[in-house]
């Protein structure tokens, strides 16, 4: 319970992926900085394995994924922004 | 007393990289791995930070797979004809100085065919922004030697070799006067988003060399992998020096990669200089073009026939 908690804590992002987009680059997987993408066993219809995100609760949403990805075919975003309380 | 954190649910917002792309245009024709795209995503963000009213901005682009940049963004924009992006945007500039002018194109594009026009608008200090992406190599016509080709790297024209002394293009441009020029690939999304929003709001001839990765001629010809292997290179062999005085800075086959922003300096742009040159000869009898409101009566009366034909005026 306590180490759920601390996951949920750092649990401030998501990814959307547009599988169809995808042309299976890698670059999303290799530059993620807490390395929780991986290309899918799957196929898109253009016949490139698109990524999946293995451990969501790790996506901070820094977008770097986003911003490496020449298809724009995915894009992290915040969920839940940490504020400090004064 | 410790500081609590709470969090706060956001609703899932839309692909940032869309409200500034021609959606109705994608897919692209950029190959996978390529790194055009990657830079695509990073000049739009640099816009955005900028704070620059798009309805200002126009992006002109020559011919090649980079090219292409130019009618994929949703901007007023125009794609020439090879090589002549820098004319165009110059009389682009010169016509109507409010607007912000960004060249983006080839590296073979800009300083191959084009390289007499990249030389003057850096010595003129035109006020525009040129964007180049080094993939050191023409892409678009089938992998033929560019100037900026590497010692030794195989070319459709060079199947033995390139033997020709490349282009530092840092160093051109700072000889030839350009007041801004930084390098970084894309790899450092971060560092060259940041490099082109200096660019974009720096006065005088600003430039950005991009390296990006083309796969499909330029590293599977030379055996370097695909362009997820060059972003790997670009980060293991790249070293930020800021400052470094831009002779030192040139590239060669797979070698170490000096990126950062070299150039940052003050020069008269070529319409200061031309408003200061003939305020001093004419003095009241010379009118600067930013200062000559007049409207323009043949493109009023154009416009006035436009609208009588009934014709959608875009
Ligand atoms: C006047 C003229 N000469 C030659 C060409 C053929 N051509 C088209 S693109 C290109 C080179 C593109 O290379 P680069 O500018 O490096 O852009 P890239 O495709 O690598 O992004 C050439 C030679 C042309 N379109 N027009
Ligand atoms: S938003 Fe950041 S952490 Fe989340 S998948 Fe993308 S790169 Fe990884
Ligand atoms: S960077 Fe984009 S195109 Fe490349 S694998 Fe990831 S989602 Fe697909
Ligand atoms: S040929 Fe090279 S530069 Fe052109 S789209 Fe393909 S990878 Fe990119």
């Amino acid at each position: 319970m306590a180490q759920a908690v601390e996951q949920s804590k750092k649990a401030a992002g998501s990814v959307i992926i547009i599988a169809e987009r995808c042309k299976g680059c890698g670059f999303c997987v290799e530059f993620c900085p807490p390395e929780i993408l991986e290309l899918s066993s799957e196929y898109n219809a253009k016949g490139y394995h698109p990524p999946v995100l293995t451990v969501r609760d790790l996506c901070t949403g820094c977008n770097i994924c986003g911003m490496v990805c020449p298809d724009f075919a995915i894009y992290g975003y915040i969920t839940k922004k940490k504020t400090k309380e004064t | 007393m410790a500081e609590e954190l709470y969090d706060i649910e956001v609703a899932v917002p839309e692909n940032p990289i869309e409200s500034f792309l021609r959606m109705d245009r994608m897919p692209h024709i950029w190959c996978p791995g390529c790194g055009i795209g990657t830079t695509v995503n990073c000049f739009a963000r640099a816009l955005e930070t900028s704070g620059l009213d798009l309805d200002k901005v126009a992006i002109v682009s020559g011919i090649g797979c980079t090219g292409r940049v130019a009618g994929y963004v949703r901007l007023d924009s125009f794609h020439t004809t090879h090589g002549r992006a820098i004319p165009f945007a110059s009389g682009l500039k010169l016509a109507n100085p409010s607007l912000k002018v960004v060249v983006y194109s080839g590296d073979g594009d800009l300083t191959a065919i084009g390289g007499n026009h990249f030389i003057h608008a850096a010595r003129r200090n035109l006020d525009m922004t040129v964007i180049l992406i080094n993939n050191f190599i023409y892409g678009m016509t089938g992998g033929q030697v560019a100037p900026t080709t590497p010692i030794g790297a195989s070319a459709s024209t060079a199947p033995h070799g390139s033997f020709e002394e490349a282009f530092n293009l840092p160093f051109l441009a700072e000889s030839c006067g350009a007041v801004y020029v930084a390098r970084w690939t894309a790899y450092h999304v971060r560092h060259l988003t940041k490099a082109i929003k200096e660019a974009l709001l720096k006065k005088g001839f600003s430039f950005v060399e991009i390296l990006a990765p083309c796969p499909t001629l330029y590293s599977r010809r030379n055996k370097l992998g695909d362009g997820l292997d060059q972003m790997v290179y670009y980060k293991n062999s790249s070293e930020i020096k800021n400052g470094a005085e831009t002779k030192s800075v040139a590239l060669d086959l797979q070698g170490k990669i000096i990126v950062g922003k070299f150039v940052d300096k003050e020069r008269p742009t070529y319409i200061d200089a031309m408003n200061e040159h003939f305020r001093k000869r004419l003095g009241d009898r010379y009118i600067p073009s930013d200062e000559n409101k007049e409207p323009n009566p043949c493109l009023e009366r154009k416009s006035r026939s436009a609208a009588s034909a009934g014709r959608a005026s875009f």
